[in-house]
């Protein structure tokens, strides 16, 4: 009984004094970081989102030749996730040693390079040039390791191409295709005219391969300035791409429900793709057997997506991270991090790897997508600038589109309406 | 404690039990140990209470007032740096035509959904009031949809509410009516939302009501059947006027609940920005959208405190309306 007592006692004692240190405290950052500290021994933590490819095996190769270190990989649900994580805690400690950004937010974190360790500029040539470029900051630094990229191409329904009286095998359909955006909505008129159905899913995702390709859309490189109302270009896609939508466009906006139901009916029979939509594809319209993969982008070649590793400077072990980073984004790891996910490389010499070329996609019925998406990657020329504002702007225009798709506004108004929100931008 | 001293004595027309006549110089000790028991007295229950008031200033009072600085400010989060440029942020929050629809959206989206939900869940309570077989079962089945996450409700309706492939529309088609454009049309997108909303909160506020109806004595709807009072009558004349002050209850609550609703109006489509021309943004949406869309925490904490003040005039108009509803009640009896 006694006993008991005590010990009841000691547990409201303890408690208490956990709740006390616990206010007295507050949310100290970076507790518990220093784990497995004994013998020189060190623990590198690796954050990363949705799948890297860094399985456990990977991560236990580097650990078998570098015995002192210990490598934890912690994942984040979603970009979302990572992207308010990095973003609260970059500068002030508590970030992991190693950081994966996504290029979405990539010129975001660009304003806060000077946070960031540089890359070693003897690893800079690993790179495609303008996978190296997007993250280079105006003093020169590279602060982004290049994981994967997202070069475009053109994914089709053969079955419905095959029903609108045009080819069906993907050489055939590359050099129907071949040409600039004006060939690609000629053959969507031809295919819609004699089907009566759309050509490609929406404007704004039409819209997105064609403004990838400009490389000042919305931002003055030099100065900063907003210069999206007043670039011609800009207006010029915008007025071309909504004229196409107008009898070509299934008018689905992309990742909405109705956009993946109608990726397996047949709502529409070709779109841009990026090399890791091609799981997205297959993941959701299966048993269509009809989805093919064209080696062609119209306008030459385009990027949509990537990511980059990054390494917080205030870490405990920048070195050690840096040498971590080095490893994981070499061309040899990547091709591991493509076969185990997906993640088309954005290193040179993975080019030149079997494991890569020979690559085929059994659901694209057999499709050398890894020799096809190299050579969709040595056609990207163009590296957009995307200041401090673009995805502000870019959402809006997307919105714009949107509106005139869904009938709400008319094509003028809805550019005027753009062109109002931007300038409350800033 | 000087004051506390000398208040002491002129309150001694009914000394207690430890106060009687002055402390000779001998027994020091015992009145330091009387001074203790009333310290005791008098501090012990605020210290009883005080963590939770450490808490509340911590976690409450601080970060309130820290959002009305960094709200005069041009905040840089990630730098934890911010230059002060006063009532610009409010006036450009005020200025934007977005705040406006998004105020509209949510008095829209909260009236469409707390009427019919009130109204349904009175009369879904006074048929559970009555005598039916399997009472809890159909007690506990009315609570299910608010077991369920706002998350998964919110994936299951707007896949219902598609606008080509949804089902609600292909019903619609069946039956020979044109589809309804959910995602494009402010008013429709407001009763999609409304409707994810009821179907949480019915139940809930059912069971609220229920509570209070089974408080009702029984001697009224029995004096009022021998008067030969109808069902009807008897819901009107009794039911409905003794559940006043639970139904105030239910209204405050959901009025906060609706002025802040967040997961719906989000999960509906695919971007969670409130449609292409804010359709369906609501405040909370907006500010979410600023604070981390955009990172301008100052900017954000600006339309946060607008919001807090709406809420809280609000708060007070309710506050009116209960004073004068009550004291009618208690004028009637």
């Amino acid at each position: 009984m006694t006993v008991k007592l005590s010990r009841t006692k000691a547990i409201a004692a303890v408690t208490g004094a956990a709740s006390i240190a616990l206010i007295a405290t507050g949310c100290s950052p970076s507790t518990g970081s220093e784990g497995g500290g004994d013998g020189g021994a060190i623990e590198l933590t690796v954050a990363t989102f949705n799948d890297f490819g860094y399985t456990d095996e990977l991560l236990q190769e580097y650990m078998d030749d570098n015995p002192d270190i210990t490598v934890v990989h912690n994942k984040a649900a979603t970009t979302n996730e990572a992207r308010a994580n990095y973003f609260q805690k970059l500068g002030k400690g508590g970030l992991a040693d190693i950081e994966a950004i996504e290029v979405d937010w990539l010129p975001e974190v660009m304003q806060y390079s000077d946070l960031l360790a540089e890359v070693p500029a003897d690893l800079s040539d690993r790179w495609l040039d303008w996978k190296a470029g997007a993250a280079t900051d105006t003093d020169d630094r590279l602060i982004g390791y290049g994981t994967d990229i997202g070069p475009e191409a053109v994914c089709y329904r053969s079955d419905l191409f095959a029903a609108a009286g045009l080819p069906t095998d993907r050489e055939s359909v590359a050099t129907l295709l071949e040409g600039d955006w004006n060939t690609y909505f000629d053959v969507g008129a031809q295919y819609s005219a004699a089907t009566g159905k759309a050509w490609f899913d929406s404007a704004a995702s039409s819209y997105q391969g064609m403004i990838n390709q400009v490389e000042a859309a919305y931002e003055d490189p030099d100065s900063g300035e907003i210069i999206a109302t007043d670039n011609a270009e800009v207006e010029d896609i915008y007025n071309q791409v909504l004229e196409a939508s107008a009898t070509q466009s299934a008018h689905l906006g992309q990742w909405s429900d109705d956009w993946f139901a109608g990726l397996s009916n047949g709502a529409f029979a070709t779109m841009l793709c990026p090399g890791w939509m091609l799981g997205v594809i297959s993941g959701n319209a299966e048993g269509v057997t009809g989805w093919d993969v064209a080696n062609v982008f119209p306008n030459g070649g385009g990027n949509w997506g990537g990511s980059y590793l990054t390494v917080p400077a205030d870490g405990e072990h920048v070195e050690e991270a840096q040498k971590l980073a080095d490893w994981l984004t070499a061309p040899e790891q990547q091709i591991k991090a493509f076969v185990n996910a997906g993640t088309f490389p954005s290193q040179v010499d993975a080019y030149e790897d079997e494991a890569l070329t020979g690559f085929v996609n059994e659901y694209f019925n057999d499709a050398p997508v890894g020799e096809l998406f190299i050579e969709r990657a040595n056609a990207v020329e163009v590296s957009p600038f995307k200041g401090e504002f673009y995805f502000q702007i870019n959402d809006a225009m997307q919105k714009a589109l949107t509106r005139v798709e869904d009938g709400t506004q008319d094509q003028q108004a809805s550019w005027d309406q753009w062109v109002s929100e931007v300038d409350a931008i800033g | 404690m000087t004051a506390t001293e000398t208040d002491a004595p002129i309150r001694t027309g009914t000394p207690g039990p430890g106060r009687a006549g002055p402390p000779p110089r001998g027994i020091r000790r015992i009145a330091f140990s009387h001074r203790l028991s009333r310290w005791d007295l008098k501090l012990s229950p605020y210290l009883y209470i005080s963590p939770f008031f450490i808490l509340f200033i911590v976690t409450g009072l601080f970060p309130i007032a820290y959002t009305a600085v960094i709200s005069f400010m041009d905040w840089d989060l990630v730098r934890g740096t911010g230059t002060f440029i006063g009532f610009d942020q409010y006036a450009y929050v005020l200025g934007q035509p977005k705040f406006w629809v998004a105020l509209r959206n949510t008095f829209s989206i909260f009236l469409l959904s707390s009427v019919p939900q009130l109204v349904l869940a009175i009369f879904i309570a006074a048929m559970l009031d009555q005598n039916i077989r399997a009472k809890t079962f159909w007690r506990m089945g009315v609570l299910v949809p608010y077991v369920m996450a706002p998350v998964a409700v919110a994936l299951i309706f707007s896949n219902m509410f598609g606008d080509q492939y949804g089902l609600v529309n292909s019903v619609l088609n069946d039956l020979g009516f044109a589809s309804v454009p959910w995602h494009s049309d402010a008013f429709a997108s407001h009763i999609a939302i409304a409707t994810m909303v009821n179907f949480r909160w019915t139940g809930y506020n059912t069971l609220i009501l229920l509570a209070a109806m089974q408080a009702i004595p029984r001697d009224y709807y029995e004096a009022a059947a021998i008067d030969g009072a109808g069902r009807l009558r008897q819901f009107f004349a009794i039911t409905v006027p003794s559940l006043r002050p639970t139904l105030i209850f239910v209204i405050i609550t959901s009025t906060i609940g609706g002025l802040q609703i967040f997961d719906e109006p989000r999960m509906y489509d695919q971007f969670g920005t409130g449609g292409a021309d804010s359709q369906w943004l609501t405040i909370t949406l907006y500010l979410y959208d600023i604070g981390w869309g955009q990172w301008n925490f100052g900017r954000a904490a600006a339309l946060a405190w607008i919001l807090f003040l709406i809420i809280l005039a609000i708060g007070v108009i309710n506050l009116l309306v209960t004073r004068r509803l009550v004291r009618n009640e208690g004028s009637n009896r």
